[in-house]
């Protein structure tokens, strides 16, 4: 089975850079990392590669500057191979772009199945996995926790507030994966030098097709019209036990709506 | 051959993710219980840490020293022990690499890489260590065979080992080494164990008192075969060399937790309304701390770097043990103080590595022992005519 897992490289979230004012967009163009919420679509993939004892993991990445670190940390982990798309003229790309960009590189690939986090830590849009299914006319199951696959069906249990629902799929589908639903294993350190060598297929926008203006910021038909500093985190509330402190602790909770 | 820095940088980032992650919260259950960190292990195994210095010939990774001391400062930050798991089977795996023949090589390294083969050192006896004269251990030669009496002392993961290198005295009264193969337990045929050792620090993995009774092992397990009879010790000193950058490395790891352990406090910890890290005796403390700490981690990577080069790095080495673990030693007391009562409770992980550091002091020769080294080093270099 061969499984195409998408994944974000992004800055890294422990030194995360600045907004430019400009483009009110992040900057991007310090060292990229995998973004955390895909390594479990990569470890997934790997899983389900493993159960049906043959195909392949691919990965497919839109990223600036050729920047591979982060692809080189999931083919680490034990995917085969990458397919990165990048071109100059895809900066400012939104959600659409770069959907249209994924759904041309995964084409090529020709998966069984596409996998993808529900949402990138850092633009948190959580759209662009629908839109590449909707490109590229194939059904898509949104916040997977688990996924089998059995004779062309894949069965995804589908987290909701409530659990879980089952729904069963025909392949090819693209499943958004939720964050935290599986451990994502660490690379071995035979892994890490064998991804030194592992091909990442390198394409520009000519490579795939599409015409420049329909992306980036020519293409962008999403605005960012505002950003802002986030508001300084507020100073918690001590309770301090006067007899009555698990009912306040309670209300607390019950106005959070977590009980 | 120097291992690639790019490479090595993504190496120690894994250990360092993994230490962060899994081992740090993790860590004071085992240790407070003394129980072996099993899910730990696993994970060392998978990262393929125990194959890491063996040459890829034999299926292993081939690092340099420096990037096995980075690594062991890594762990050695999270947890002192998962080193000591790692440290005597490295230490086996140096001196079959560096002196074992071509057939001992080929029927040992490859099975040595994944963990499951695990290799322990044993030299020290209940009345010797870095005195080697006194070692009493014996060989004696039975045709194809050599057959081994003697009690050994401080045996790291001597129960869990399947290779024992065995320092014992031959009859030409010089000091052999032998490869004792034998099943993980407390007892092998002519191999028990007579005692476990209940240690200040240093828990989760056994150290134990061995005693060997007409335990035999082929003629073709001398380490080095019949060239290596008699060499015993001089293979022995030449892999504590490499030991002893070990030792420094797990300084350098527990004093930096130590550190970032006071840091923390000092900053969040409050006095007569403020910080105490606004009180210029703790800032005292913690610019000490912080200097010594570079000071060693200096040291310790200097004297890796050129062991790499092909150095003979016995005095720097030594220089870098002894100066690394006596700064870990301070380090971690002052880090105690900085806690004030907090420091003295089971809470905190500083009373850890109070108990950890005296290890680093006292293992593979005690300050003064290398000071013994250092000292006829430089009359060395410094010869006068």
């Amino acid at each position: 089975m061969n499984v195409v897992v998408c994944v974000k490289q992004i800055p890294d979230p422990a030194d995360p850079g600045a907004l430019d004012p400009e483009t009110r967009t992040l900057k991007r163009d310090v060292k990229l990392i995998l973004d955390e919420s895909d390594s479990y679509g990569v470890e997934m993939g790997l899983q389900l590669v493993d159960a049906a004892g043959e195909g392949e993991v691919r990965l497919v990445s839109m990223a600036p500057n050729n920047e591979v670190s982060g692809l080189r940390t999931a083919l680490a982990m034990g995917a085969e191979s990458a397919v990165l798309v990048s071109d100059e003229a895809l900066a400012g790309s939104d959600a659409l772009s770069t959907a249209k960009v994924l759904a041309a590189a995964i084409a090529r690939c020709e998966p069984d199945l596409v996998l993808a986090a529900t949402e990138s830590s850092d633009g948190y849009t959580g759209t662009v996995p629908v839109q590449v299914a909707e490109l590229m006319d194939l059904p898509s199951v949104t916040f997977g926790k688990e996924i089998t696959v059995e004779g062309g069906t894949a069965t995804v249990k589908r987290q909701t507030e409530a659990g879980y629902d089952e729904v069963e799929c025909p392949l090819p589908c693209v499943v958004s994966v939720t964050a935290g639903v599986v451990e994502p294993r660490y690379p071995s350190f035979k892994g890490i030098m064998a991804a030194k060598n592992k091909p990442v297929e390198e394409l520009d926008l000519a490579g795939l097709g599409i015409d420049p203006t329909t992306v980036g910021w020519a293409g962008a038909r999403q605005e960012i019209t505002e950003i802002a500093e986030a508001p300084a985190r507020e100073a918690g509330e001590v309770i301090v036990d006067e007899g009555d402190a698990h009912e306040r602790i309670l209300a607390f909770l019950d106005d959070l709506k977590v009980l | 051959m120097a291992t690639d820095r790019a490479l090595a940088d993504e190496i120690v980032g894994t250990i360092r993710a993994w230490v962060d992650r899994d081992v740090i919260p993790n860590v004071a259950e085992f240790e407070h219980a003394d129980e072996f960190p099993q899910a730990m292990f696993d994970q060392m195994c998978e990262f393929g840490l125990f194959g890491s210095t063996i040459a890829p010939e034999y299926g292993g990774l081939g690092l340099d020293v420096t990037t096995y001391a980075r690594i062991i400062e890594e762990l050695s930050r999270g947890f002192m022990s998962l080193a000591g798991i790692l440290n005597t089977h490295k230490i086996g795996a140096t001196m079959i690499g560096r002196f074992g023949t071509d057939e001992q090589k080929k029927r040992f390294l490859p099975r040595m890489v994944d963990g499951s083969f695990r290799a322990a050192f044993s030299l020290s006896e209940p009345d010797a260590g870095s005195d080697t004269g006194a070692l009493r251990c014996k060989a004696e030669r039975d045709g194809d065979e050599w057959v081994l009496n003697g009690t050994k002392m401080w045996v790291t993961n001597g129960v869990r080992a399947s290779l024992v290198m065995l320092m014992a005295r031959t009859p030409d009264g010089r000091i052999t080494c032998f490869l004792v193969e034998k099943e993980p337990g407390e007892a092998f045929e002519g191999i028990s164990v007579s005692k476990k050792i209940e240690k200040l620090g240093y828990k989760g993995l056994e150290t134990v008192e061995m005693a060997y009774v007409d335990h035999k092992v082929p003629h073709a397990n001398v380490l080095g075969g019949d060239e290596g009879i008699g060499h015993g010790q001089q293979y022995a000193l030449s892999a504590l060399e490499l030991g002893r950058i070990n030792i420094a490395s797990r300084a350098v790891g527990v004093a930096q937790a130590a550190f970032e352990a006071a840091m923390r406090y000092a900053q969040q910890r409050e006095t007569f309304g403020r910080p105490i890290y606004d009180h210029q005796a703790i800032q005292f403390k913690l610019a000490e701390m912080a200097t010594k700490l570079q000071a060693a981690r200096l040291m310790t990577y200097d004297a890796a770097e050129r062991a790499d080069a092909g150095e003979r790095v016995d005095m720097e080495a030594g220089m870098a043990k002894l100066f690394a673990s006596e700064a870990a030693f301070e380090i971690a007391t002052e880090a105690l103080r900085i806690h004030g009562g907090n420091g003295y409770t089971t809470e905190f992980p500083v009373e850890r590595y109070f108990r950890d550091t005296p290890l680093m002091i006292i293992g593979e020769g005690t300050s003064e022992i290398q000071k013994l080294v250092i000292a006829r080093k430089l009359r060395d270099r410094y010869p006068v005519d």
